[in-house]
């Protein structure tokens, strides 16, 4: 009698520790599923390289827009001449982060500082989790990440002046605080964002580097959205993207 | 005891760069050091890769004592542990010095991300640090409770570090020895998933073709061992008088050496061969930096000449049956081995990723070529000579080499 209790005792708790366990997968993912927000939009660039006269306008932008230190840089211009052309008519090159559809960064990272945001593919970087290991800049095959390492333009005010207004923050830097020690990286400027996570090109909220180019070869938009500026010239133009070998589905696309 | 004494005084020494690194370190950040954005990790990187592998190293080879139960090299078993502990200690505190947050150390327990190999790694070799300290403790068991009778502080120490284990019987060392045969067990394949851990981080990552291989992992676990068992060797030969108390232990750790240093030697070339001939721009341009950049040397004279010529030349000819220049030998592994690590992490980093990234703008965080500066210098070589100091403290205040007579001092 005591036997048969015990074991069915102990069956119970098998069933119950079985259920526990799949209980908790399952409300597991109705969390996730409720916390995560649907995809919205899936913001790209598309960046003409005829018509970039390689003026690096986007770079100076693009620090003013995020008041980045000296050696962080979210874009660069590279400058590659053309097979025999030596400097005559060389190849200019924006390179912001290209916020790969399967970013290499993101699961490196060993306390889950950075990601991709669920609404709008944007990768993005926590400054209060990032410990500032910088395996992500290790694991990106594109250079797209900067490590601040707390330096300060001389001539830029006192560096207790300097707020930058990233990921809608607005921190006033300070020598030691974040994001010195945190790698930082391009955010599609989504701190131009309104609330509902649109942009508006009309009334000046847009990235930085494409709203500046005179030349008007950096192109943003909705890669998702096919009336949007970039999926018609994706449509229109030859496109390539860069190190497409790797699998990372790169959002930034060049016009060749 | 002039080779103990230079030992005590390169390690004392190495206090002073150590305090004023720290210092820097602590109220500059990262301002001083050469690492950029291009080359993300610098010396403390290859430092970290060097120590964790010293610790492997030697903790597997201990278990050739307490697995495996060979009896000759019982005299370096604890020895074994001990500077597989302090290897790790000085492994932790060089990476954590590397890291942007230092306060933000324990997010890696409680928000780890077990995508990263580098939780994967953290996680195990916190495991193996566990592990470690109670197979040490277990070992030493004995020897503290009959350590307890000792007159002083040294007796205080050893009844606090007892832990109220009282047992001084032959059959309680008996019994220490079957648990500790049993974490030295799992502690095995716990060692080798953790270095090989440590390979994987740089293996996975596609975006370095000169890491990116299923050998890096393997590379790792073989250079740890060859590394570890070589200053095993020096160490017994310093401070257990290993040539004349053991000199037939010495010769045979000289040539588990020179077959691990082999075993080595032939990945690495093996790597270096199917690289080369696949012609890979990636790997060309890290390789050639490695082989002829401008730091060259640290591939012909550090790796090759120093690390594998020299200790080969010794281990593998009639010199190798002198204990002393078997010492010799292993001494130049492990320095030589300094520049396998830094022949690791460099080059496969100095390569530009994207053609024209380093000319695109002109800043010294922009670069691809890195020499660490004189701060990473005050770091690297005060932890250093703090392992001294910590090998030498548990030489002389642990019975590292032999146990305590129990009788004598139970009495």
């Amino acid at each position: 009698m005591d036997l048969i209790q015990l074991s069915s005792r102990r069956d119970f708790l098998k069933h119950a520790a079985v259920g526990a366990v799949a209980a908790s997968v399952v409300v597991h993912e109705a969390v996730d599923a409720a916390t995560t927000p649907a995809r919205k939009h899936h913001w790209g660039m598309v960046i003409d390289t005829k018509r970039c006269v390689g003026c690096e306008a986007c770079v100076i932008a693009c620090k003013l827009e995020n008041k980045t230190p000296p050696g962080v840089f979210y874009t660069v211009v590279t400058r590659e001449p053309l097979p025999g052309g030596g400097n005559d008519r060389p190849v200019f090159m924006t390179k912001p982060c290209f916020h790969c559809e399967e970013p290499p960064c993101v699961p490196v990272c060993p306390v889950g500082a950075t990601y991709k945001r669920s609404s709008d593919g944007i990768v993005v970087i926590d400054y209060d989790r990032c410990i500032g290991c910088r395996y992500c800049i290790a694991a990106c095959p594109y250079g797209a990440r900067s490590f601040d390492f707390g330096d300060d333009y001389e001539l830029s005010p006192a560096a207790g002046d300097t707020v930058s207004p990233e990921y809608k923050q607005y921190r006033v830097r300070t020598p030691e605080g974040s994001p010195v020690g945190n790698v930082r990286k391009c955010t599609f400027c989504l701190h131009l964002q309104d609330e509902k996570g649109e942009y508006d090109k009309e009334a000046g909220r847009w990235p930085a580097c494409a709203k500046t180019c005179p030349g008007h070869a950096i192109h943003f938009g909705d890669l998702a959205d096919p009336e949007s500026d970039v999926s018609r010239l994706l449509k229109e133009r030859n496109a390539v993207r860069l190190k497409e070998e790797l699998g990372t589905d790169p959002s930034v696309y060049y016009l060749l | 005891m002039t080779l103990k004494r230079a030992f005590w005084a390169v390690g004392l020494l190495s206090l002073i760069p150590l305090t004023i690194g720290l210092y820097l370190r602590l109220t500059t950040g990262h301002q001083l050091a050469n690492y950029g954005s291009i080359v993300p990790w610098g010396l403390w990187v290859a430092q970290y890769i060097f120590f964790i592998g010293l610790s492997a190293g030697s903790f597997l080879l201990s278990s050739l004592v307490y697995v495996f139960g060979v009896k000759r090299f019982e005299p370096i078993g604890r020895l074994a542990v001990f500077i597989a502990i302090v290897s790790l200690l000085l492994a932790l505190f060089t990476i954590w010095m590397d890291i942007g947050h230092l306060e933000r150390f324990w997010e890696v327990f409680a928000y780890p991300n077990f995508t990263s190999p580098m939780a994967w790694m953290i996680w195990l070799y916190t495991t193996y640090f566990i592990l470690l300290v109670v197979e040490f403790w277990l070992l030493m068991r004995r020897d503290l409770v009959v350590a307890r009778s000792l007159p002083g502080w040294r007796g205080l120490a050893a009844r606090i570090a007892a832990l109220g284990a009282r047992a001084d019987s032959d059959e309680s060392l008996a019994a220490d020895m079957r648990k500790v045969k049993v974490l030295a067990t799992i502690g095995v394949p716990l060692a080798i998933m953790f270095h090989g851990g440590v390979g994987a981080l740089f293996g996975v990552l596609a975006s370095r073709p000169y890491w990116h291989s299923g050998l890096f992992p393997i590379i790792f676990l073989v250079s740890a061992l060859a590394s570890g068992g070589a200053l095993l060797t020096v160490t017994s030969a310093v401070f257990q008088e290993g040539w004349r108390e053991h000199r037939q232990m010495i010769l045979d750790l000289g040539r588990i050496v020179l077959g691990l240093l082999l075993l080595d030697a032939l990945f690495q070339f093996s790597e270096i061969l199917v690289g080369l001939y696949g012609s890979q721009p990636g790997y060309l341009a890290s390789l050639s930096l490695a082989l002829a950049g401008p730091y060259w040397y640290v591939f012909w004279i550090g790796q090759i000449g120093i690390g594998l010529l020299i200790p080969v030349a010794i281990l593998a000819t009639p010199l190798g049956r002198d204990p002393r220049f078997v010492t010799l030998a292993c001494a130049a592994v492990v320095v030589g081995f300094v520049g396998v690590r830094l022949n690791i992490v460099i080059p496969g980093m100095s390569a530009e990723e994207i053609t024209g990234l380093s000319r695109a703008v002109d800043d010294p965080r922009f670069r691809t070529d890195y020499f660490p500066s004189a701060f990473e210098w005050l770091i690297t070589f005060g932890i250093g000579g703090l392992g001294l100091i910590l090998i030498g403290l548990g030489e002389v205040f642990l019975p590292l080499s032999s146990h305590l007579p129990a009788s004598t001092q139970a009495a």
